[in-house]
């Protein structure tokens, strides 16, 4: 079976019936996506298929055989945020991090089909996704502020640690 | 034991694949058959797989709406009420853009999920369903498919396209999302009202005894107290709910789903 992952082609030989979650995380180090409940309910391992969200604990590989994946690693990375991450480091919209990739991929694909959303289509689209720190309120005010243009530098003024610190210790990238 | 999958590209190769179904497991989407692989289910599988089978579309033609059983739930959303609310009250969006029609239909509801949702507007629309089999092929009501659909392959659910007006009430757990514990839905089209239940019993179920009431002049709160006639025996506990506090609920879902009928009418 072939799959793409950021960009990245690969040939797999798995069983077809393998989560695709485990298939990034155990056989292409794509950690990004978290093993989470793995019955669908929590989100947190929610990545896009040929740019639709899905949630890769659900899906089994014989389903994307050819498709193209992209997880958190492949919207941007500790030297590069783009403005999603960006935003959630800047509104402190991650705590311990374990729901920040599932949120933000999720928060991708609805800014990708709706680029003007009001904070009740971004409550719509991320109703899949549990955060247990109860960010939630933050990190709706994170995705508001990509959604209105809003723009963030990398390094982040008198906020510290940089972002490249803190983005590696919320473990975005591990 | 590495899973054998089967992943035909037609529907006729989808039917002659199914046979008679003996030692297949069907996959539409995944989103029942991976949790219980995770949880430790059966591993070797040998799986039918039909996401290349050409049955995931929506159809308008001949005075019948025609969705195929591989078809996204997401797809429904904008369809005709009830079966569009109810769309939209399954699961969150990434599951419903890979839980398929069929998959809805033919999973069995297990202790820690009702399931089925799209069950009882499809009954309130009158939908037929075509399915194949032991016996070759047969189209029928949606409900007595539900009560026979055991070893059969569901291809997909027609309903006549016509004007109604129609009625959806629903009991929701929180949850991040909120998901429905039980529903009802009805149907009213030239002056004949179908009801349905879903989250009850086993299955999606009519309620012929509150159709039968309508029709003979009841209000719509004096039908919809006749619903436990339609479940009795049926009600069952899981972990969302009890039978006896779905016996209660039920008459007050179903009156609010025949007032939205009055409103709409109106």
């Amino acid at each position: 079976m072939k799959l793409t992952v950021n960009g990245r082609a690969h040939d797999l030989a798995s069983d077809p019936l393998r989560p695709l979650l485990h298939v990034l995380r155990d056989e292409l180090d794509v950690t990004g996506p978290k093993a989470g409940c793995q019955q669908g309910s929590c989100g947190t391992c929610t990545i896009l298929v040929d740019g639709e969200a899905r949630r890769s604990c659900l899906t089994p590989l014989a389903l994307v055989d050819g498709a193209e994946v992209t997880t958190i690693e492949g919207l941007g990375d500790a030297t590069r945020l783009n403005a999603l991450q960006a935003a959630f480091h800047q509104y402190y919209g991650a705590q311990c991090g374990f729901c920040t990739s599932g949120m933000i991929v999720a928060a991708h694909a609805l800014l990708e089909r709706n680029p003007a959303p009001t904070r009740h289509d971004i409550q719509t689209a991320l109703a899949g996704h549990i955060c247990r720190c109860t960010g939630y309120v933050k990190i709706l005010d994170a995705i508001e502020a990509v959604a209105r243009g809003e723009t963030f530098t990398e390094t982040n003024g008198d906020r510290q640690p940089g972002v490249e610190e803190s983005v590696a210790k919320t473990g975005v990238s591990g | 034991m590495t899973s054998e999958i089967l992943l035909p590209t037609s529907q006729e190769e989808a039917i002659a694949s199914f046979g008679d179904g003996g030692g297949l497991t069907v996959l539409g989407g995944g989103t029942a058959l991976m949790p219980e692989l995770a949880a430790g289910g059966p591993s070797g599988l040998r799986v039918l797989c039909l996401a290349r089978a050409g049955l995931d579309g929506v159809s308008r033609s001949n005075g019948s709406v025609t969705i195929g059983a591989a078809c996204p739930i997401s797809a429904l959303e904008e369809l005709d009420e009830p079966l569009a609310t109810a769309a939209r009250h399954v699961a969150d969006p990434e599951v419903r853009a890979q839980a398929t029609v069929g998959g809805n239909i033919c999973v069995e509801a297990s202790a820690e999920s009702p399931r089925g949702d799209l069950q009882a507007p499809l009954i309130a629309l009158a939908a037929t369903g075509r399915s194949s089999g032991a016996g070759g092929e047969r189209t029928e009501p949606i409900e007595n498919f539900l009560a026979s659909r055991d070893g059969r392959l569901l291809l997909e659910v027609s309903y006549p396209d016509t004007s109604r007006v129609a009625g959806y009430a629903v009991a929701r757990r929180p949850h991040a999302h909120h998901y429905p514990i039980m529903a009802a839905c009805a149907a009213r089209d030239s002056g004949t009202t179908r009801v349905a239940v879903t989250g009850a019993a086993r299955t999606g179920h009519r309620c012929t005894s509150v159709e039968q009431a309508l029709a003979s002049g009841a209000t719509a709160d004096d039908a919809a107290a006749r619903v436990v006639d339609d479940v009795a025996g049926e009600l069952r506990d899981d972990a969302l709910a009890s039978a006896w506090y779905r016996e209660r609920v039920m008459p007050t879902l179903v009156a609010r789903a025949l007032a939205q009928l009055e409103e709409g009418s109106a």
